[in-house]
């Protein structure tokens, strides 16, 4: 009843699900004696280096954000400015991108994992204070987390002087309430300090200069934290040898929609494909009652579709980015033959809809509208003009040439990923994304809904006559 | 007049004392509210604002940002049915219809014995196990029209007394406040640098001039 299918392949080298199996693995105890490495053996290790060394271990190891940027962790930690204090440490556990739910689970089944990565970090950029930001809809996770934060305090691993060192910082689980938007980190930070969760404009400031409190603060995601622990165990050359040059590590891929076994699996960057991924007995075991693939969203909802000429490139930021989609927060959401295309794209624009701050109107107006054109096609109300409506609006949202990915068949290239914005946060961009995917791919499933409009009947005979004249000449 | 208890009260006090502005605390203190009367009332909204320092505007212009915080009372339990994207493509629509149905009410609705409050809601982060309903924020997986009938059915016999709990009661186990192992309660505005980033420096230094 509340059990999540967490699967993995033995030849996968597990970075940050390695205790997922393990029914003890949230408890210290557990953490201690359980995983790919001994549970705060990492924190003690990098405390006997120095904060700039473990800097520069995490930059050298290339540790990709995880929350859907994908922006280099160690630089960002080096954008504080010198000599400002205090610093903060946020840790982003608000996920709620349509398809992911990964940082839930880490939460969930390794909280350690996650408490020693933001320890290191705040060790690292010398933070006094983490606050862990868990989203609100998800109790279990914050049970756990408060009760392995009880634990480390109980155990001298967060508090005062840890370990017998100079090194103090606090730990502090906040709970939020219920905001898609509030994923985004400035949001992230006005929500914490007690106001409505709208993100803030940047540039000039960026969180890392001027965040929480206007003071330097460091927004990172549960599994980008996650990684950290491993890598300071095994070193960074160790951490660059599993996936790729240019993005080091493995990913954590939430799998679901139409395949066989929907999961969670631990991928290395770059060397899994798409098709592995759906078909491979390990992972997603092919597609629903064998039918054929129509498209399949790679990266969280925000993503552009993609489809069957897509299923050959590999799960990698970069390539993903190139074919004008991305890997983002690692959701593949896959969709079968039988999906009905401008149903699935009224779903996410609604809930782009839902979800929209309010606080740009191009957004807040554009949203809702996408939202009623598409209701309105789907109730056979759709106009002739509903189509180039949709496409102008989006224009407003994210001008210029749509990010979508290719399509051969039409001689259409892939735009690159991210779009142009006319908004404070890329919420109502992404928007965009499935409906300029589906138009551009299933123009003619848009129009047979549109034309198959029942004709108005005429009556015979006309119910009134309407005087002629009148005040206005 | 719904006012924190003196228990909560005190609690209240040890979480606004985490974080270094009170303004910080409304989120949690509205939760905190919400699990006491199972709903946030205006009182208790004005209560907050005392507490942390802000107008009452200010308190249900943040409170009322968020889906979770219920302005209204609500039924005893809040059964959720997620309609988004990977729900949706194995039945989340159509179970919410059966929900609809089958409990006599239409989503936002409340049933007239005051059980059950029925909302479709976006992504509860559990998409492998679509299509989800969340009770109370406690998951159910894998749902059809006929487990969703015995999920209720359990929940009106109390058959899920232990498994469920009230409305607005998120977590069971709380962060342990208390205890002089805190480092920072409140740390001062301008504290300078902390000493391990100090005593790293000064390490630094001699090491420079060559030893």
């Amino acid at each position: 009843m509340v059990s999540d299918d967490v699967a993995s392949t033995a030849s996968v080298p597990r970075i940050v699900s390695s205790r997922f199996d393990e029914p003890s693995g949230h408890t210290l105890e557990g953490y201690r004696s359980t995983g790919s490495y001994e549970g705060y053996a990492s924190l003690r290790r990098a405390l006997d280096m120095s904060p700039d060394e473990v800097g520069e271990m995490v930059k050298e190891a290339t540790l990709l954000g995880r929350g859907g940027a994908g922006f280099p962790a160690g630089v960002k930690w080096g954008f504080c400015p010198p000599d400002v204090w205090p610093r903060y440490i946020v840790v982003n556990g608000d996920e709620s991108e349509p398809g992911t739910y990964k940082d839930r689970v880490l939460m969930e089944r390794d909280p350690h994992q996650l408490i020693e990565g933001a320890l290191i970090c705040a060790y690292a950029i010398g933070a006094a204070q983490v606050f862990l930001y868990v989203r609100g809809e998800m109790p279990h996770a914050q049970e756990r987390i408060a009760s392995a934060l009880n634990e480390a305090y109980e155990a001298n691993l967060v508090g005062k002087n840890i370990l017998g060192t100079d090194f103090s910082v606090d730990v502090v689980l906040h709970w939020g309430a219920g905001a898609y938007i509030v994923g985004e980190e400035t949001a992230l930070i006005e929500s914490l300090e007690g106001n409505r969760g709208m993100p803030r404009l940047k540039p000039p400031f960026f969180p890392a200069a001027k965040g929480l409190y206007m003071a330097p603060t460091i927004v990172n995601n549960v599994e980008t934290l996650s990684n950290l622990p491993w890598l300071v165990a095994h070193g960074a050359t160790a951490y660059r040898a599993v996936g790729t040059e240019a993005s080091p590590g493995t990913r954590l891929i939430a799998l679901s929609g139409h395949v066989n076994s929907p999961g969670i699996y631990e991928v290395p960057q770059g060397t899994t494909t798409f098709r592995e991924l759906f078909e491979s007995p390990g992972y997603g075991g092919g597609i629903r009652d064998g039918n054929e693939l129509k498209m399949f969203i790679p990266g969280g909802a925000s993503a552009p579709w993609f489809f069957e000429e897509q299923v050959d490139l590999p799960l990698e930021g970069r390539d993903v980015g190139s074919a004008g989609s991305m890997l983002g927060s690692g959701a593949v959401v896959v969709m079968d033959e039988t999906t009905d295309a401008v149903r699935a794209c009224l779903r996410i624009v609604r809930f782009f809809a839902r979800e929209s701050c309010g606080k740009c109107s191009p957004c807040r107006e554009g949203t809702t509208w996408e939202e009623k054109i598409l209701e309105r096609i789907l109730d056979g109300a759709g106009r002739p003009s509903d189509i180039e409506l949709l496409l102008d609006v989006a224009d407003n949202i994210s001008p210029g040439p749509y990010p979508v990915a290719a399509d051969p068949s039409r001689g259409l290239d892939a735009v690159p990923f991210p779009p142009k914005q006319t908004t404070i946060c890329p919420l109502g961009p992404s928007s965009v994304a499935p409906i300029t995917s589906a138009i551009r791919r299933f123009r003619d499933e848009f129009e047979e809904k549109i034309t198959r409009r029942d004709a108005i009947e005429v009556t015979a005979e006309p119910v009134a006559s309407v005087p002629a004249g009148g005040g206005h000449g | 007049m719904p006012r924190f208890t003196p228990d909560n009260e005190l609690l209240a006090q040890k979480i606004i004392a985490r974080y270094p502005r009170p303004r910080s605390a409304t989120i949690p203190l509205c939760h905190l509210a919400q699990e006491q009367d199972g709903w946030l009332s205006e009182e208790a909204m004005e209560h907050v604002a005392e507490l942390v320092g802000a107008t009452p505007a200010e308190v249900l212009g943040t409170a009322s940002f968020y889906e979770m915080f219920k302005l209204h009372p609500v039924g005893k339990y809040c059964v959720n049915v997620c309609t988004n994207i990977s729900c949706q493509l194995v039945g989340g629509e159509e179970l919410l219809e059966h929900a609809e149905k089958s409990l006599g009410i239409r989503s936002g609705g409340t049933t007239e014995d005051g059980l059950f409050t029925l909302e479709d809601v976006e992504c509860v982060a559990a998409c492998t196990e679509a299509p989800a309903v969340q009770v109370n924020y406690r998951y159910f997986h894998r749902l059809d029209s006929e487990s969703f009938d015995r999920l209720i059915e359990d929940l009106r016999s109390g058959g899920l007394d232990g498994t469920v709990p009230g409305h607005g009661t998120l977590g069971k186990v709380r962060q342990d406040l208390e205890g002089d192992r805190i480092a920072n309660i409140t740390p001062p505005e301008a504290q300078g640098a902390p000493v391990w980033i100090e005593r790293a420096a000064a390490d630094a230094a001699p090491a420079g001039e060559g030893s």
